[in-house]
């Protein structure tokens, strides 16, 4: 018989939860959502032996029980809620040692709480060198608890951690913090009205439901009001009790007396990074490297990619029969396929990027220098996490920008984050980029791709910026603001930290992207290929009548050379997807646009990647290959069947420039837009407010320069 | 005097914290009464700054740090 332990990792933010994560589970591990709720969870497993198996939950670091952001308060959620099916049999506490007294405070809350719990002490070297150590034994005693030593970043003490957990499971919780200045009558009635059997439980939900707006928190603000229970005064002396515990626990049980003589290389660090020159200097010296490490560095695997992809499809195409089936999967499926994995290369790069800036603690310092520049656009330093975090992709970010406090900071943040050019955009901004400007065109050191590029996403930052201010003059809060973040010290990128993100990353693209480009492909390419009869026949009876007319020596030429192109062009605009693009022609004309782009900015709207594929197949279907270059060219040679000049001049290519740049063609932010902020009324504010802006901007492009 | 008016190489001691949900949030985060605090750097605009406080290396906007009232103990270094 298996048995299952559910384990819930608790911790401060970068206590190293995630490295112990990562460690218990390697690549075992899935993010799902709470049965029933919008409440996201990190589920991993392991097996602890031939019987048992570990179920391991991440949750949000947090400083307390008391939540102040939307993170924090899913750890509460999880915790508090005993009928949760998630509920864990023990929680793993991880403390920070080189800052044992306050990650001590959030564990005693745990405790009392009521839910078994034991101690992984992690971080003992940076403590070490801070001339701090701790008596684990004495610790334990203090507390009360199981002390684990841990070093989960050097994968140290995990053994030990699963061979207790295996055999010596902690079953009973300790209480720290005594309630006995409280009146005994109010947290009877409390314990009545919200059914928790105990009563620091009872009194911690009544305070964090008290401000909610419902029928039950109004009895619990009467319960406040009858026995005028003053909460502030009771948080600050429940935080005072707790601290002393924690100091005579701590003092008891440490080695050495506190020598703080020793200069810390972080403080050195920082002195450079946070310096008003050198500082931003150096941030926008990061920021440029990774654009040319994506624009450059990335072509080698591209090409590979690309090559393979050739020759896979060259293959299908002589494996299989001539017909229906070789036609849709070579020209539908592979030639969208290959035109969106190609760019897995530039994402990999991108996020590796991103990853490694987290991981060493340097995002905490770019949200301290920038917040004073963030905050009268009505966000702070904690949103720059998230829009640079954009430029990887809107829906991770969008998340991430639970950290932040201030209600209405993190609505405008979210509203806005779509507007950073994420990595779906690069696929199209490259192709149109390489259409004006040849490959070779270098500028000093610096490819011109790479500058453009860059331009492109400073446009969406700048709009972003202005986009913020603009909803900051709509969205009033009667909320609290302040900025209130640690600065963890630096650590060394961890390698299998590092692997595991790139790992879920590029395979949520793969996955993700590659389910709704095939399906895309698959429909667009029925669309194209077939058409309403009468239309397909005119087309067909148009050649039929030439091919009569012509002689013997002009018909062998027009089916080897010219004429098949043209009379794949004219049966692609008969055909259904045709139809389509020319019904909404008319709309988009005044950007500049012709009904194939049209049909590629429908296709698109689920995912902007799909624009690529989308030109691939329509290009695909009327003659040309399916390589990027390939497609560049069809494009190039495309003219305008009634003035004569090229259908994709400089405007209309800077007008479509501008449209993917501002446009909200992203199924999956929409959703998750909609599932942060809780309610379809911000999702449709931003999508309509995106769609006005890219409409807008495209237009007045193309009407000055066109 | 108050925690948004200390300079560099100061060494100060919390002697109060004032505010409502902001005072609970630098508790939690280990600014309390008793501490021994220092200023670390100041962002290239001026603010916020970034104080060494207990074990732990915080930043907070100067608005924020005028509900921390200290008292200057010695000059460090």
């Amino acid at each position: 018989m298996e048995r299952l332990i559910t384990v819930a990792l608790v911790g401060n933010p970068n206590c190293g939860k995630t490295s112990l994560f990562n460690a218990l589970t390697g690549l075992n591990q899935k993010v799902s959502n709470f049965p029933g709720t919008t409440v996201e969870k990190k589920i991993g497993e392991a097996k602890l032996s031939g019987q048992v198996k570990l179920q391991i939950i991440d949750l949000p670091g947090t400083y307390s029980l008391y939540p102040k952001s939307a993170d924090e308060l899913v750890t509460y959620e999880i915790l508090r809620n005993k009928s949760e099916t998630n509920y864990p049999d023990l929680v793993i506490f991880i403390a920070d040692a080189s800052n044992l007294k306050r990650n001590l405070l959030l564990f005693t809350q745990v405790s009392d709480l009521g839910v078994p719990a034991l101690i992984a002490l992690n971080m003992m070297d940076v403590a070490e060198r801070r001339g701090i150590t701790y008596d684990i034994p004495v610790l334990e005693a203090q507390l009360g608890v199981k002390v684990i030593p841990i070093n989960a970043r050097k994968r140290e003490g995990i053994d030990t951690l699963k061979q207790v957990l295996l055999t010596d499971l902690p079953s009973v919780h300790k209480e720290y913090f005594s309630l006995a200045a409280v009146d005994k009558n109010m947290l009877n009635d409390l314990s009545k009205a919200t059914d928790k059997r105990n009563a620091y439980a009872a009194l911690q939900y009544a305070i964090n439901a008290k401000d909610l707006l419902s029928e039950k928190s109004a009895k619990l603000k009467a319960i406040f009001e009858k026995y005028t229970f003053n909460i502030r005064q009771f948080l600050e002396d429940e935080v005072f009790a707790r601290y002393h515990i924690i100091d005579v626990a701590v003092k008891a049980a440490r080695l050495k007396p506190k020598d703080n003589l020793k200069q810390s290389v972080t403080r050195k660090v920082d002195a450079v990074l946070t310096h008003r020159f050198y500082g931003i200097g150096i941030f926008l010296a990061l920021m440029f490297l990774i654009f040319q490490a994506v624009f450059s560095w990335s072509t080698y695997p591209m090409d590979l990619v690309e090559m393979g992809f050739a020759s896979l499809s060259e293959y299908v195409k002589n494996a299989l029969p001539a017909g229906v089936l070789n036609d849709l999967l070579v020209q539908g499926v592979l030639a969208g396929l290959s035109g969106v994995i190609v760019f897995l290369p530039q994402i990999v790069v991108l996020f590796f990027f991103i990853a490694i800036l987290e991981d060493i603690g340097y995002m905490a310092r770019v949200g301290f220098i920038m917040d004073k520049v963030m905050r009268p656009f009505g966000m702070n330093g904690k949103s720059i996490v998230p829009l640079i975090g954009g430029m990887a992709c809107a829906v991770p970010s969008i998340m991430a920008s639970r950290s932040i406090e201030n209600k209405r900071e993190r609505l405008i943040t979210i509203l806005v984050i779509p507007l950073m050019s994420c990595s779906a955009r690069l696929p199209v901004y490259t192709l149109l980029i390489s259409m004006f400007i040849p490959d070779t065109a270098v500028f000093g050191p610096f490819n011109i791709h790479g500058l453009v590029l860059m331009f492109m996403y400073l446009v969406g930052f700048v709009a972003a910026l202005l986009s913020a201010w603009i909803f900051k003059q709509f969205i009033k809060s009667s909320q609290q603001n302040y900025f209130l973040m640690e600065l963890p010290g630096y650590k060394m990128p961890l390698a299998s930290n590092l692997l595991i993100t790139l790992y879920e990353k590029a395979g949520a693209f793969v996955l993700g992207a590659g389910k709704i480009i095939i399906a895309v492909s698959v429909v667009l390419w029925v669309l194209a290929s077939t058409g309403p009869k009468a239309k397909m026949d005119a087309v067909a009876q148009k050649y039929t009548v030439q091919m009569e007319r012509m002689s013997e020596a002009e018909k062998n030429e027009a089916l080897i050379g010219g004429l098949s192109m043209q009379q794949n062009a004219d049966y692609l605009e008969a055909s259904y997807a045709g139809q389509f693009g020319k019904f909404i022609e008319p709309a988009i004309l005044p950007l500049g646009f012709d009904w194939k782009i049209g049909i590629s900015l429908l296709t698109s709207l689920a995912a902007r990647e799909v624009f690529v594929g989308t030109m691939s197949t329509i290009y695909s279907v009327s003659g040309a290959d399916d390589n990027l270059d390939s497609i560049r060219e069809a494009m190039l040679k495309e003219k305008n069947p009634i003035t004569g000049k090229p259908t994709y001049s400089l405007a209309t290519v800077f007008s479509l420039l501008l449209f993917y740049a501002f446009a909200l063609q992203c199924m999956s932010t929409v959703a998750i837009v909609k599932k942060e902020t809780d309610s379809a009324k911000w999702a449709i504010i931003q999508f309509v407010y995106l769609t006005v802006l890219a409409y807008g901007s495209s237009l007045l492009v193309y009407q000055i320069f066109g | 005097m108050n925690l948004s008016e200390i300079k560099k190489g100061q060494q100060a001691l919390v002697t109060k914290v004032n505010g409502d949900i902001l005072a609970l949030k630098l508790f939690e985060m280990g600014v309390l009464p008793g501490e021994l605090v220092s200023l670390e750097h100041i962002a290239p605009f001026g603010d916020p700054i970034a104080i060494s406080i207990g074990e732990s290396k915080l930043c907070l906007r100067l608005e924020d740090a005028a509900h921390v009232e200290i008292e200057l103990t010695a000059w460090k270094d």
